[in-house]
């Protein structure tokens, strides 16, 4: 008898490419059986660095998956070093992931940055549904604009909002709700923890979020990434990284 | 352990160990803190190859703990400051260690930490009694907290007042594990062995502290926290060696243990067991891979 799980597994870099100054794309080959739901991530061995670095999965199919990845600090900046052929110890599977069977008319999907990526394999979940997702991808400035185009590819014009005003609407993505021309019932929502507080304190109706944060597993065991819900203490990377709007508490 | 003993077990490939009369198949124990309640980790491989487990330190009340970041990276290594985050002893023991027995048939170990004497004294009295945790733990050593667990494992006096008045009220074997943030550990060493203290488990953390140089700011929340990981293990190598050559008593050798390796020099040091911390939070499976090289035949 085996039921244990195998998060383990090499995953092998097919392409890796910068799709802005500082968003980068990675597609990667290998045993994708431990993803189960949009929303997931997987944590990386990198050359030199002790911890891990947790990725969010943007999108994922049999044998395959692509992640998104800004970069910020001397992880990522090995990451985008890595060439086609790259062979990376990765954990994968790793935490809950979004609610894809929750009971939805018309979901709206926000994503903030590099937070927008989940969200394309989530959109895709609800169209196998035949759920029409509207997405909203918010941003700072134009040349952080990432994404629009692998929506598209799918059948979604996405809403782009900029801080700046230089691409799409003015704004943070909940200015760009309140000028949709009708009222969603959901919402799903990644992005920096700002941008979630504004979503979960400022809709009036149900949704669920994706938390980050540094973490030092990613499966549960060190309780670095801890937070208070109205519940009880939960690990982002385990109990996580999704919660309900209804279960976070925010100071 | 001499080095004819390590051959002479690699070769039987029996390695169990003894510590005060709890026997365990092998040396290998996850350390405390990175390993849950065990049952968790259960989800990825068969638990009960392990020596033993010494759970997650445990308070007489709950505690969240500290706030985020509580985790940075290192060279060899990582930096925690999770400030003892647990669901107090009630809780532990009511809900826990249920799951945790449920899992895990094999002798456990009880961290126990606290603020006072009379939490560190409620809190063993409470632990003593449940079946199936064979040694207590003291933590004397956290460096997390702010006027917490430092204070006792600094000072040979303050060790030994806590070990005695623990020592009153339980009847399992007290270990005591020992900080290395100290001027002289032998000293603090031979002060908890002299309070009765059964055993003695060494390394905790190494104090540290990471800059984000975009920030100019501390990276951790709480500023320090404990650096763990291969970077220490020359250090707890060290000390468990000075500690074994002047007391008596079986040690629990921790600190950056990755390898069987490693828990073979640790056994030549004179540790009688080890303890794995953070190796199990870069690999989930890093405690399974030790015990299957060290029962592999060179």
């Amino acid at each position: 008898m085996n039921n244990y799980r195998n998060i383990e597994t090499i995953y092998t870099v097919k392409t890796n490419e910068p799709l802005t100054h500082k968003t980068w794309r990675m597609r990667l080959s290998g045993d994708t059986s431990e993803l189960t739901s949009a929303g997931q991530f997987v944590n990386l061995r990198i050359d030199g660095k002790y911890l891990r670095r947790p990725i969010s999965v943007s999108d994922y199919s049999e044998g395959e998956l692509t992640l998104l990845y800004d970069v910020v600090g001397a992880g990522t900046k090995a990451m985008s070093e890595m060439k086609p052929g790259t062979q990376i110890n990765t954990l994968t599977g790793l935490g809950n992931g979004f609610n894809e069977n929750i009971a939805t008319e018309r979901p709206v999907l926000l994503g903030g940055g590099i937070g927008c990526a989940p969200l394309l394999n989530l959109a895709r979940k609800l169209q196998k549904r035949g759920i029409e997702p509207t997405v909203i991808l918010g941003f700072n400035t134009s040349a952080d604009v990432a994404m629009k185009e692998d929506f598209r590819e799918i059948g979604i014009e996405a809403v782009v909002c900029t801080v700046d005003g230089t691409e799409g609407v003015k704004g943070f993505v909940t200015d760009a709700i309140k000028a949709l021309p009708f009222l969603p019932d959901y919402f799903y929502a990644c992005g920096p923890t700002p941008m979630l507080r504004a979503v979960c304190l400022g809709l009036d109706f149900p949704g669920e979020v994706s938390l980050e944060s540094r973490m030092g597993c990613g499966f549960g065991a060190c309780m670095c990434c801890s937070i208070e819900t109205k519940d009880s203490a939960k690990r982002i990377c385990k109990d996580g990284p999704v919660f309900t709007k209804d279960e976070l508490i925010w100071k | 352990m001499e080095i004819k003993e390590i051959r002479e077990r690699e070769q039987s490939g029996d390695w169990s160990v003894e510590l005060s009369g709890v026997k365990l198949d092998n040396p290998v124990i996850p350390a405390s803190g990175c390993f849950g309640f065990g049952y968790g980790m259960a989800e990825y491989y068969d638990i009960n190859i392990l020596g033993s487990i010494s759970f997650k330190g445990t308070t007489l009340h709950p505690r969240f703990g500290n706030p985020l970041p509580r985790v940075a990276e290192c060279e060899a290594g990582m930096i925690n400051s999770v400030g003892l985050q647990n669901p107090g002893i009630e809780k532990v023991i009511s809900e826990e260690l249920p799951k945790m027995r449920a899992a895990f048939r094999k002798p456990i170990i009880a961290n126990i930490s606290g603020f006072a004497i009379d939490e560190y004294v409620e809190c063993c009295r409470q632990i003593d009694k449940e079946d199936q945790v064979e040694i207590i733990e003291l933590n004397v050593s956290c460096p997390n907290v702010h006027g917490g667990g430092m204070s006792f494992g600094t000072q040979p006096e303050s060790v030994a007042e806590v070990v005695k008045a623990v020592k009153k009220v339980i009847t399992k074997p007290l270990y005591v594990k020992l900080t290395p943030n100290v001027t002289d550990i032998v000293s603090i060493a031979k002060a908890a062995v002299e309070a009765g203290a059964d055993g003695l488990c060494l390394i905790n953390t190494m104090l540290g502290m990471r800059i984000d140089l975009k920030t100019g700011k501390p990276i951790i929340a709480n500023v320090m926290g404990g650096f763990s990981g291969p970077a220490i293990f020359p250090v707890a190598l060290r000390m468990v060696w000075q500690v074994s050559h002047a007391v008596d008593v079986p040690i629990i050798g921790c600190g950056g243990v990755s390898t069987a390796d490693d828990v073979k020099e640790m056994l030549l040091a004179g540790a009688t067991a080890v303890e794995v911390g953070a190796a199990n939070l870069r690999d989930p499976y890093a405690c399974k891979r030790i015990i299957e090289d060290l029962y592999k035949k060179s």
